[in-house]
Formats: structure tokens, C-alpha cells, sequence
């Protein structure tokens, strides 16, 4: 009975192997496969037992943790919470949005580049701490953006043109993040269920997330596109019939009101922006064709993914429109989908002669010891016009806000350039009323896109000069005046 | 190396209290005589009691169960019960069965009388919880227990060791026509139909019952272990082949009828599929990924984020805790008790001894390959419990008695010569024990 013991204990022998074989793969090799998976608590747990670090917005630490007497050990606390949600996000069980998601290595401290710290940390018995993550948000301007959108449903963001810095960056309505990370996960669940269903969307990130058509706005690429072509000035006269049929279509397009543009037949380019003349903009847009608006909005940025940190949508001009599509493309509507930040983006360029910075709001970031472990470096984008263009464009900005739609965006002693828009979107819905724009015009400090969603308190009565220019205003006088 | 798994266990309880209390506990001195003192009585009765028994199996045991009763304790702690203290009265209950099965049975081979009435009383105790009212029998779906007021045991434990018994004696008395009679076909020797029947219905009746209580885990050990000691008895690689034929063939009518088999396949083909279904299993490779090498340390893991940490899943705890180096060597600790175990059988002299050591091995080590390799998602999950580790006493002890069986054979195994013959003359005389000498 030997020979069939033998060969039965080296089949159990090999049974053991093959435990031993999965063991090792369980734990080593598929283990940080295992342990990044969403729904893996421990991962998370882990992070809350230790302190995460600050998010700093100006002076002023807008994320803290504070410690807990139950298993989670740390919980995180807001402050002005509902007015920074659109930048920090949320740091909770089981979930994590904004800059709390995008610097979670950095903030947990877990990143490879605090590693000689964390170490350090260690052998001193010092609990290892996150680092400090300091936005290039100004509190002010977040304030006065965040205050001028109070009773709109709709986005305001700033940039610094020069460096790309985001400067505000506000939502209405918001939500107060404080409540979404307390350690009773009934309650949490109850509350985000809640945020998650209704119907003016507070969880959505509005600067970034929210895509709408331009509109009127997008007037400056199609502008931008006439100038690069090199056959246009701001003086070239364009047509600019009372009404236009669209090529191949029974439909007639109409300016706002029923305005008349110029002579009822023909104006120059910069009369055209500064009354926001459609049937001007629709025909220039047919003229140059898709391909050249298009290629221009890409230098602009449309069709790029940008982080951040935090991902924003991509806008689009759409891929391969008839004429009549063209024509409505061409003053933003049709298919064409801009993101705030994408707005803010285009006037941005135009302000910095023309050349596009990358957005960013991460400032720095720091070690526990204040030592700066990273820190924000203004990174061009491209050059999305030339800039004797980007002047052209700033002088035709000028007069929008100085004689045109845009006046209720005027400043005391400043200069404005700006554009306004007025974003049908869908019959019987009231416009998404637009401005963007920068001051001061001739030193730009401050570049801006706000967008107020169904006209705000207008209603179909709306147009982005009235709703959406004095939002901007407050806005850029807030980085200017400081 | 007694000493060596006492003070490993000791170390493990004391980490446990200072991680988790922040403190030693103040009675640890109390613990510390006691673990020592049982441990030392246990030794020094197998030292007078089984003299030339396996010296290596006691420790291993006494390793095992004591970082069970720490890991039991550690989840106590976190989640807020009491367990550690009836396991450790089921340590204790476990102990003296050992010392009684070692004090009562001198030579093992008195059991082959008993071998009929071990194979009936196995076959009722596996049948109760079968015939007995769901209220009474049933836990998490699986009908193997019998509950009387708050006190449950699982009769399937004890029945194994019984049937364990009764196959060895059965193999043993009919080894011989069943490995020379037959037909040959296609190269294999086909036993007579009428050696095959009686072994068979056993095994259809052992088998019956266990998917009829819905336990399938249980359903394929016995299985595993009566086809490789028919093999062993017989030295016919026939059987193996019928034998992997009949589970395949079993596999399959399972998977096909009963809807909690291909809940559990599916399951193990991508647990991450079934997030509702498979919260326990996904848990556990949790843990074992978030432990890593060398784990997170004892109490400081979330072992009680799976859902029966205790039982089933006590290893993935101690592999959060322990890490893959805690998990080698107690993997390597129970191959070191299988291998002795499988050693004992090739030395031991007479078939039933053989069969008896061998089965018992067999199911250790079997039963830890399902119930492992099934938590660590090797092969689909099936409940069972790990050996000396798991919360659940009838699980322990009779895995105490198992082992007070194997010391028993493993001390006639060992007994020099002389001695032998001198037992042989006092002890049960059976006729094969000699002629086993002969064929040597």
C-alpha cells in the first residue's frame, strides 16, 4: 500500500504548492491591484487614520481635519464650505470629489515624493502628516463671485491670464460639503441620494462640468478665425442682412430683436461684435468655412482635455456640419458646447496676446516641514491667435462693453473688454445669458467667463448683458481692486 | 519546541491586547501559568501515554489553536463579543477528549471492531440535521447542525471521524477482492459490480445526505478521501479514474441543479461582478492584499470587515494581520502535520493502521486545501472550517480527537522492535498485522 501513499502525499504536497502559489499572488503580485479597487474600504479607512493635509485658499485653510473619537480617527471640516465646494470637492467615506480626489496622494501624504519625509517621520515618532495643498484661488474674488451668483443657477470662473491661475470659481447653487463627510454613513448616503437627485444639480462642478452653448460669446473664435485668415480688420465691412436664410433651409435667422446691423446690409467687424450682430457672424462663418472656425476654436482649446487638477469637459464645434449648420455654429449655437472654463479660456488668450496658458488652481504644495514639494509653473497651451490679432480682438472687446451689449460690465477707471451672449437652448426655453471678458483691457489682470442658466430672474427676457456682465464685473473688480 | 508554540501564542495574545487596550492585561501572568501548565500536562501525557508518538505534531497543534484563540480574541475585541472564551473552553473540551481517545484506545487497531457501528453511528450523525426541522438544524442556509436551546454542534465533524473509521476497516477486509477481481477495459481493471456496491451506497448515502443539507464542501471531502483511500486499499489506479469521472460527472448535475452552485462558480469566476453576493470573499482579498508581505500587524487590520472573520475566514484575518510570512508558515504548519500524518501511514505495519493514518491526513489536508484555497479564491468557496484555527467547537475537538488518533498510530509506527512484539502479545492480535510483516 506504499506506492499509492507516496504518490497521494506528493499530490497533497503539490495541493500545498498550489496554496502557497495563490497566497503569493494574492498578497504580492495582485495586491495593488486589489487594494486600488473603488470599493476597497481598508485603502480608504487606512487614510482616514491619518491626519490629511490643509487646503489653503489665500490665507485662509479652507479643508481641515479634525480628529474623531471614533474608528475613522479624522474627519473633515469646511470652511465656507458651500462657496469653495466647486475647488475642494468632498473628502467621505467611501467617496472623495474636487481637489480632495485629484491631491489625494499629496494630501494623504501617501505620494512617492513625500516618501523621504514620511521616513524621517517615522523613526522621529512624529504621527506622518499630509501635505499642504495651497489653491491659487483669491478668496475675495471667489467671495464676490460666489455672492453675485446668489439666486442663479449658473457658473462664474477667473483666471489670471498670464500665469493661468484660476482665481474663482464658483457654482450656484452649491452644496455645504461638511455634510457629506460625517462617519454616519446612513446619514451621508441620505444627504448625497438627496444632492444626487435633485434637479438643479449642486454636485455638479459648473465651471468645469457644465457644458452649454456659447452662444454669442463664441463670436470672438469666429472673429478670431475672420483676423487669422488675414483677409479681415476690424473695419472690413461684412454683410449683414436684417434677416438670413440659411444656406439649403426654408429657416431664416434673425438678430436679437430684430435688429438691424449697420444699414440694414453691411457693417464693419467690430460694429458686428459690438452689437452682436448674427447674421454677420453666421455669414463670416459660412465664408471661412467649418474648418477654419473649427481650427480655431481648437487653438482656443476646444477638443482638449484639461486638468486642473480636477477634469473639466472637453467643448466641442462639431465635427462635420452642412452650411446651415455652420452658419449656427458660427455664433455658437447648433451643436457647439463650451464650458465656462473654456470661455474664460478664450478671452484669457486674447488678453495675453494671444498666447493660452494652461489653467491650474493648484498654487503649491508642501510638506509638513513648509518645504515646497511642488509648485504651479505657467505652462503655454499654444498660441491660440497671433498678437497683433489678439489686439485687433481686445479693441473690438473694448467696444462691446463701451458702447455695445456689454455696458453693464463697465468700470470706473478701468477699462473692459468683454462679450456677451445669449445661448438659446431648445424651444420654449428660456437663454443661458453669457459674459466673458477681461480687465483691465490695456494691463489685463483678470480674465472671465459667467454663465447664468435660463436667463436667471429674466427669464426669456434675458440676455447676457443684463444678467450675466454685472456678475463679471464685480468679479474682476474684486482681483483689481485687491 | 512546545514551549516554543506556547510562547509564540503568548507573544500573539500579549501584542494583541497592547494594540488594541493599550495595556497589558493584568492577568497575563494568569493566562501565561495556565497555557503552560495545560500544555506541559498534555505533553506529559502523550510522553507516558504514547511514548514514541510523532513528537511533532503536538506543537504544531498547540501553535495553531493558540493563534486561533488570539485571532478570535482580536475580533472580540473589535467587534465588541465574546467567542475566545468558549473557544477556549472548546480548547479545553478538545484536550480531554485528546487525553481520553489516547487513555482509552492503547492499540488502534481494537477500533477495526468497532469498525460497523463507527460506520452507522457516522452515517445517523451526518443524517440528523438532515431529517431534523430547519429551525434546528439550519445555518446561513446549510442544514449540518444540531441546535438545542443556545448550544449547536455540527454532528458532521464527529461523522467523518467515524466513516473514517469504518472505510479503513471496510478497505481493509475487502482490499483484496477489490483489487484482483474485475474485467479489464481499455487498460483499466474494472472492479465487480458486487465489491463496487457496498462502498458505493455508503459513499451515495454519505453523499445524499450532505447535498440534501446542502453542504457541499463537506460532500466533496468525503468524497476526496474515500476515492484515495479506495486507491490506497486497492493500489488501483482504476478507482482514481472512476473516481475523477464521478465528480466530474457530480460537478456538473450539481452545477446544473442547484442554483447556489453556479451563484458560488460565478462568484469565483469574477467576484467583483457580484458585489452584493460576494461582499464576503471580496473582503477577504482585501484583507490579504492590504496585509502584503508581512501584514499589518496584529489589531491593527479591519479582519472584522468580513463577514465571518471567525469561522470561515479566520485566515484571511491572520493573513491581513500576519501577511504573506504569517500565511507561509502556517500553511507550512499544516503541511508539516499532513506530511507526518501521510509518514506515519507509510511506517505504520498493519492496513488498517495504514488506511486509518492516511485517511485522516488525507482529510486534514484536504479539507484545509478546500476551505483555503476557497477564501483565497483558488476554487469556488465552500463553508468549511480550518482545522484548530476557526471559531466552532465541534470543529475542534474533533480535531483534537483526529489528532489523538494519529499520535496513537503514529506510536505504534514508531515503537522499536522489541517493544512491538511485546504489545503485539498483550494487545488486539489481527492476522493481517502479521502477514503485513511479512510482505514488507
Amino acid at each position: 500500500m506504499n506506492k499509492p501513499l507516496r504518490r497521494l502525499s506528493i499530490a497533497i504536497l503539490a495541493l500545498f504548492a498550489l496554496l502557497l502559489a495563490n497566497a503569493n499572488y494574492v498578497q504580492v503580485i495582485n495586491a495593488s491591484n486589489l487594494r486600488e479597487k473603488p470599493g476597497n474600504s481598508r485603502t480608504l479607512m487606512d487614510s482616514y487614520a491619518r491626519e490629511r493635509g490643509d487646503i489653503v485658499a489665500g490665507e485662509q485653510a479652507i479643508a481641515t481635519s479634525v480628529r474623531t473619537d471614533d474608528a475613522y480617527k479624522y474627519r473633515r471640516i469646511y470652511k465656507n464650505g458651500p462657496m469653495y465646494a466647486p475647488a475642494t470637492g468632498f473628502y467621505g467615506l467611501y467617496n472623495a470629489t474636487g481637489i480632495e480626489r485629484a491631491e489625494n496622494s499629496m494630501l494623504s501624504g501617501e505620494d512617492d515624493r513625500l516618501f523621504v519625509r514620511r521616513t524621517i517621520d517615522l523613526f522621529q515618532g512624529r504621527k506622518p502628516r499630509g501635505a499642504t495643498v495651497q489653491l491659487t484661488l483669491r478668496p475675495r474674488a471667489q467671495r464676490a463671485a460666489y455672492q453675485a451668483l446668489k439666486g442663479y443657477q449658473g457658473a462664474v470662473i477667473a483666471l489670471d491670464p498670464k500665469t493661468g491661475a484660476i482665481l474663482a470659481m464658483a457654482t450656484s447653487p452649491s452644496y455645504n460639503p461638511n455634510k457629506l463627510t460625517g462617519h454616519d454613513t446612513d446619514e451621508v448616503n441620505r444627504v448625497q441620494k438627496r444632492l444626487a437627485k435633485n434637479d438643479n444639480a449642486p454636485l455638479v462642478n459648473r465651471p468645469l462640468q457644465g457644458r452649454y452653448p456659447p452662444g454669442s460669446t463664441f463670436k470672438l473664435v469666429t472673429a478670431a478665425a475672420a483676423l487669422s485668415s488675414g483677409k479681415y480688420s476690424p473695419d472690413t465691412m461684412v454683410p449683414s442682412p436684417t434677416q438670413y436664410q440659411l444656406p439649403n433651409t426654408q429657416t431664416p435667422l434673425n438678430n436679437f430683436g430684430g435688429e438691424i446691423c449697420g444699414d440694414g446690409q453691411q457693417s464693419s467687424l467690430e460694429d458686428a461684435l459690438t452689437i452682436s450682430c448674427n447674421t454677420a457672424f453666421a455669414k463670416l462663418g459660412v465664408k471661412l468655412g467649418d474648418d477654419a472656425v473649427r481650427q480655431q476654436a481648437e487653438r482656443f482649446g476646444f477638443g482638449d482635455s484639461f486638468e486642473v487638477p480636477m477634469p473639466a469637459e472637453q467643448s466641442v464645434f462639431p465635427e462635420d456640419p452642412d452650411k446651415a449648420q455652420t452658419a449656427l455654429s458660427a455664433v455658437g449655437q447648433y451643436e457647439v458646447a463650451a464650458t465656462p472654463l473654456q470661455m474664460a479660456m478664450v478671452s484669457s488668450a486674447i488678453a495675453n496676446d494671444g498666447d493660452l496658458t494652461e489653467p491650474h488652481v493648484v498654487d503649491e504644495v508642501r510638506a509638513q516641514n513648509l518645504k515646497t514639494i511642488e509648485s504651479a509653473d505657467p505652462q503655454s497651451h499654444g498660441r491660440a491667435v497671433s498678437p497683433e490679432v489678439a489686439r485687433q480682438l481686445t479693441k473690438m472687446m473694448e467696444s462691446v462693453v463701451e458702447s455695445g451689449t456689454g455696458t453693464s460690465a463697465q468700470m470706473s477707471g478701468t477699462k473692459v473688454a468683454g462679450k456677451t451672449g445669449t445661448a438659446q437652448h431648445g424651444t420654449g426655453q428660456p437663454p443661458h445669458a453669457w459674459f466673458t471678458g477681461f480687465a483691465p483691457a490695456d494691463n489685463p489682470q483678470v480674465a472671465v467667463a459667467v454663465v447664468v442658466e435660463d436667463g436667471g430672474s429674466m427669464g426669456s427676457e434675458a440676455t447676457g448683458g443684463q444678467i450675466a456682465a454685472p456678475i463679471a464685473r464685480s468679479v474682476m473688480q474684486s482681483v483689481i481692486n485687491q | 519546541m512546545l514551549v516554543f508554540a506556547t510562547l509564540i501564542g503568548l507573544v500573539a495574545f500579549a501584542n494583541v491586547e497592547v494594540v488594541m487596550n493599550d495595556r497589558l492585561p493584568p492577568d497575563i501572568a494568569w493566562y501565561a501559568g495556565g497555557l503552560v501548565l495545560i500544555a506541559t500536562i498534555t505533553h506529559l501525557f502523550v510522553r507516558f501515554f504514547a511514548k514514541y508518538a510523532d513528537p511533532v505534531l503536538l506543537p504544531c497543534v498547540f501553535l495553531l489553536n493558540g493563534l486561533g484563540l488570539v485571532m478570535i480574541h482580536r475580533l472580540d475585541l473589535s467587534v465588541g463579543d465574546g467567542g475566545a472564551g468558549m473557544q477556549f473552553i472548546w480548547t479545553m473540551l478538545g484536550i480531554v477528549l485528546f487525553v481520553l481517545v489516547l487513555f482509552f484506545i492503547r492499540d488502534h487497531r481494537t477500533l477495526r471492531n468497532f469498525m460497523y457501528t463507527a460506520g452507522a453511528a457516522g452515517l445517523l450523525l451526518l443524517a440528523i440535521p438532515a431529517v431534523l426541522p430547519d429551525a434546528m438544524s439550519e445555518v446561513n442556509g446549510a442544514k449540518l447542525w444540531i441546535k438545542i436551546g443556545g448550544f449547536s454542534i455540527q454532528p458532521g465533524e464527529f461523522a467523518k471521524l467515524l466513516l473514517l473509521v469504518f472505510f479503513a476497516g471496510y478497505l481493509v477486509t475487502k482490499r483484496d477482492v477489490l483489487s484482483l477481481a474485475g474485467r479489464r477495459v481499455l487498460f483499466i481493471d474494472l472492479p465487480r459490480a458486487k465489491d463496487l456496491g457496498p462502498v458505493l451506497v455508503a459513499w451515495l448515502a454519505s453523499l445524499g445526505v450532505l447535498v440534501f443539507e446542502r453542504d457541499l464542501g463537506s460532500s466533496l471531502l468525503f468524497f476526496g478521501i474515500f476515492v484515495a483511500m479506495l486507491y490506497i486499499a486497492t493500489e488501483r489506479v482504476s478507482w482514481l479514474i472512476i473516481g475523477v469521472l464521478l465528480f466530474v460527472g457530480g460537478a456538473f448535475l450539481a452545477y446544473s441543479l442547484f442554483s447556489h452552485v453556479q451563484l458560488r462558480v460565478n462568484i469565483w469566476l469574477d467576484p467583483f461582478k457580484y458585489p452584493d453576493e460576494a461582499g464576503q470573499i471580496i473582503q477577504g482579498l482585501y484583507g490579504l492584499a492590504h496585509g502584503g508581505l508581512t501584514g499589518t500587524g496584529l489589531g491593527q487590520g479591519r479582519p472584522d470587515l468580513i463577514p465571518y472573520a471567525k469561522s470561515d475566514y479566520i485566515f484571511p484575518s491572520l493573513g491581513e494581520e500576519l501577511g504573506l510570512a504569517g500565511v507561509m508558515a502556517l500553511l507550512i504548519v499544516y503541511m508539516l502535520i499532513v506530511a507526518r500524518g501521510m509518514r506515519t501511514a507509510l511506517a505504520v505495519r498493519d492496513g488498517f493502521g495504514k488506511l486509518l493514518a492516511a485517511g485522516l491526513s488525507i482529510s486534514m489536508g484536504l479539507q484545509i486545501f478546500v476551505v483555503i484555497g476557497g477564501v483565497t479564491k483558488l476554487i469556488p468557496l465552500t463553508g468549511l472550517t480550518t482545522p484548530f484555527l476557526s471559531q466552532g467547537g465541534s470543529s475542534l475537538v474533533a480535531n483534537w480527537a483526529l489528532l489523538a488518533l494519529l499520535l496513537r498510530i503514529s506510536d505504534a509506527a514508531r515503537r522499536p522492535v522489541g517493544e512491538r512484539a511485546a504489545a503485539d502479545r498483550g494487545g488486539d492480535r489481527k492476522s493481517e498485522a502479521a502477514t503485513e510483516v511479512f510482505t514488507r
